[in-house]
């Protein structure tokens, strides 16, 4: 939970030299540490490291925190996924229990 | 106690409610689409805003923001203004399912979390949520959904702010996800009905716990100034009572009314078949008001105002000088134009904006032709209603058709009508000619006459009406009969001036019969003086001749002398 505390990028694998660039930038949506965000958050990093090592960034955002952030993402639900990129922009709610469905959801795998 | 309640600002709303929707509350609107849901929960936050100084949040799930702002901003609403102010905080939620992929428990926290930050941003009281159901669109657990939206409501409660949330007409429920389940407080339902090709907005509160509230069915308008809700019927009969008089314009129909004509502020009907004279009536008592300086609005459904000043200039009312100096007020439309509550708000919109202290609404009866019998009768009482708490005096023209009874207004209004003139045509001889009643005027003796209503070209004139063995003489009968009436006048003069001249005659025959006979008496006074004297000589000349035969004789004469004498003195 560490690195969720921080709102700032979390690159675990050291990328190209202009790091600011990754192709796979996810922000995460939260609000307090209620048990949904937290699986939510743990979920979502286990999934990144198995299928997108080094290529990804997670951003946390903590709406109780920064309520006025929900408003751009259009953010109603708790937690909720958004994939900045690559475009276009998708949304997968919920604690990302449903590995396959999120897996749908980020396009890694494809609609059955 | 009764329960709080938070204004809408919504012109009628707030008086079928007994105030607005309640205060710290969830109230629903519910209607089907393009009803009016967003349009009443928009002004009800733009007004709090505006005019109650309420801030408010308007979240949106179906337009978004800059859709709202130009919707409103024809109805006189300036959103980016009350934003600025911080008076008004707008959020547009879109839920869009392609974009959604439900993995796992969730939860609306992100809508709390918007909301929440809206609210606290300008200090909310009244929040509207346009239309919640949205969400039910854009995502698959109902179970969560369900939930959520209770928790919601609670919390909005909790919050203190009065919330309005619309929601879309479903089959056989209110609305479509029966969200009304949740909302305990206030349901109010919307509904657009097109009868007759004259469609018709309608608005009834379904519930409103803790308050009394009007049951109807209230007709409303979406207009150029927003919602205007028309109660059908004032909850109350306490108009202000005049004791004031106002000229008719004529002066002899003034008399028959009590003789100072109309009471101020009540409603007048004139009755009458076509082309009786009613707007020429009705045009006479506005040119009278308007010279005393009143204001007046003149409702035309049947003539244009240039065709009602050409057409009264030719019986001597000119009244396009008071339109010049803004006294009068002509409004003329078709009344198929628009339906009877678009007629009925206009009216309200105008004389609020003119303030007149007269209406006419010539004729009342053409409206029929915008709506039913009932709906129209229902429109009139309103309208009566609204003028007379105004103190108005309201002149009402109804046609009435040749085969109907006359002494029936069509759409029978006659009970809402305080004085109720008929005009109608007297038809006999030939011709037909106009003839007036004061058929019921409350509060005055007025006259039980009917007296002949001519049109001549200085004005309206009222003519007694002979009696004649037929009855009522009119027209031509009638200046026969004054013909009539007139040489027996001068023959009955005639005759009176005959009889004295014979009189007079006679009585000079007697005078000069009364001469004869006294120069008669005086003639024989003198006769009798003359045979008086006579005898006396003859007396004399007797005794005279007596004495010297005596004295002849050498009579005794004492003896017989005096016995003579008395005899003389007798006579």
């Amino acid at each position: 939970m560490a690195k969720a505390r921080q709102p700032k990028p979390t690159n675990p694998s050291p990328g190209p030299e202009d790091s600011d660039f990754v192709e796979w930038d996810l922000r995460l949506y939260i609000a307090g540490r209620t048990p949904k965000c937290i699986a939510a958050f743990s979920n979502l990093q286990k999934l990144c490291e198995e299928h997108l090592a080094g290529q990804y960034r997670i951003e946390v955002i903590d709406l109780l925190e920064n309520a006025q952030l929900a408003k751009g993402d259009q953010i109603l639900a708790i937690p909720t996924l958004v994939r900045k990129l690559p475009e276009p922009i998708r949304k997968i709610i919920g604690d990302l229990s449903d590995t396959e469905r999120v897996l749908v959801g980020l396009d890694l795998r494809a609609r059955s | 106690m009764a329960v709080a309640k938070c204004a809408s600002g919504i012109a009628g709303f707030d008086e079928i409610t007994g105030g607005g929707f309640p205060r710290g509350r969830t109230s629903l609107v519910c209607g089907s689409a393009g009803c009016g849901k967003t349009q009443l929960a928009m002004e009800f936050i733009a007004r709090g805003a505006r005019d109650y100084n309420e801030p408010g949040v308007f979240m949106s799930f179906e337009e978004n923001e800059e859709e709202l702002k130009s919707n409103v901003r024809s109805l006189g609403f300036d959103l980016d203004d009350l934003i600025e102010r911080k008076l008004l905080a707008m959020d547009y939620v879109a839920v869009e399912r392609s974009e959604i992929e439900e993995t796992g428990e969730y939860d609306l926290e992100g809508l709390f979390v918007r909301l929440q930050h809206a609210i606290s941003s300008v200090g909310a009281k009244r929040v509207a949520l346009d239309t919640i159901e949205a969400l039910f669109s854009g995502l698959n657990n109902q179970a969560i959904l369900r939930a959520e939206l209770r928790r919601l409501f609670r919390w909005l409660k909790v919050q203190g702010v009065t919330t309005l949330i619309t929601g879309e007409r479903g089959d056989g429920t209110l609305t479509r996800q029966g969200i009304e389940e949740y909302v305990s407080d206030c349901v109010i339902t919307l509904d657009h009905r097109v009868t007759d090709q004259l469609s018709t907005r309608r608005l009834r509160i379904v519930k409103y716990r803790g308050s009394t509230h009007g049951t109807n069915e209230y007709p409303f308008l979406i207009t150029h100034t927003g919602i205007s809700v028309l109660p059908i019927t004032s909850l109350s009969l306490n108009h202000a009572v005049f004791n004031e008089r106002v000229s008719t314009g004529v002066p002899r129909l003034d008399t028959m009314l009590g003789g100072q004509g109309y009471y101020r502020g009540t409603t007048i009907l004139l009755t009458g078949t076509a082309g009786t004279g009613k707007t020429s009536l009705s045009a006479t008592f506005v040119d009278a008001a308007c010279r005393r300086g009143e204001k007046c609005l003149y409702m035309a459904f049947e003539e244009s105002q240039d065709q009602i000043i050409r057409n009264m200039r030719s019986i001597g009312v000119n009244l396009q000088p008071h339109v010049d100096k803004g006294l009068l007020k002509f409004h003329a439309s078709r009344p198929t134009f628009y339906g009877l509550e678009m007629h009925l708000l206009v009216t309200h919109l105008l004389v609020e904006e003119q303030r007149p202290a007269i209406v006419v609404i010539d004729p009342v009866t053409n409206l029929v032709s915008g709506g039913s019998v009932g709906d129209v009768h229902a429109m009139a009482m309103r309208l009566v209603d609204y003028l007379k708490g105004r103190g108005i005096t309201t002149v009402m023209t109804t046609l009435t058709s040749g085969g109907n009874n006359l002494e029936q207004s069509e759409i029978n209004i006659s009970s809402l009508i305080d004085t109720w003139l008929l005009v109608r045509d007297i038809e006999s001889g030939g011709e037909r000619n106009r003839g007036l009643y004061v058929l019921k005027s409350r509060g005055m003796a007025h006259s039980n006459q009917i007296r002949e209503f001519r049109l001549t070209d200085h004005g309206i004139e009222l003519l007694d009406v002979y009696l004649g063995p037929d009855g009522v003489l009119t027209g031509s009968a009638r200046l026969v009969q004054e013909a009539k009436a007139q040489s027996d006048e001068a023959e009955r003069e005639d005759g009176a001036r005959r009889r004295y001249l014979e009189v007079e005659a006679e009585r000079k025959a007697l005078a000069a019969q009364v001469a004869a006979l006294e120069a008669k008496i005086s003639l024989q006074d003198k006769e009798m003086q003359a045979l008086q004297s006579q005898e006396k000589a003859q007396g004399q000349r007797r005794v005279a001749g007596r004495e010297a035969m005596a004295k002849s004789r050498r009579a005794d004469v004492p003896a017989t002398a005096p016995r003579l004498r008395v005899a003389a003195k007798n006579r």
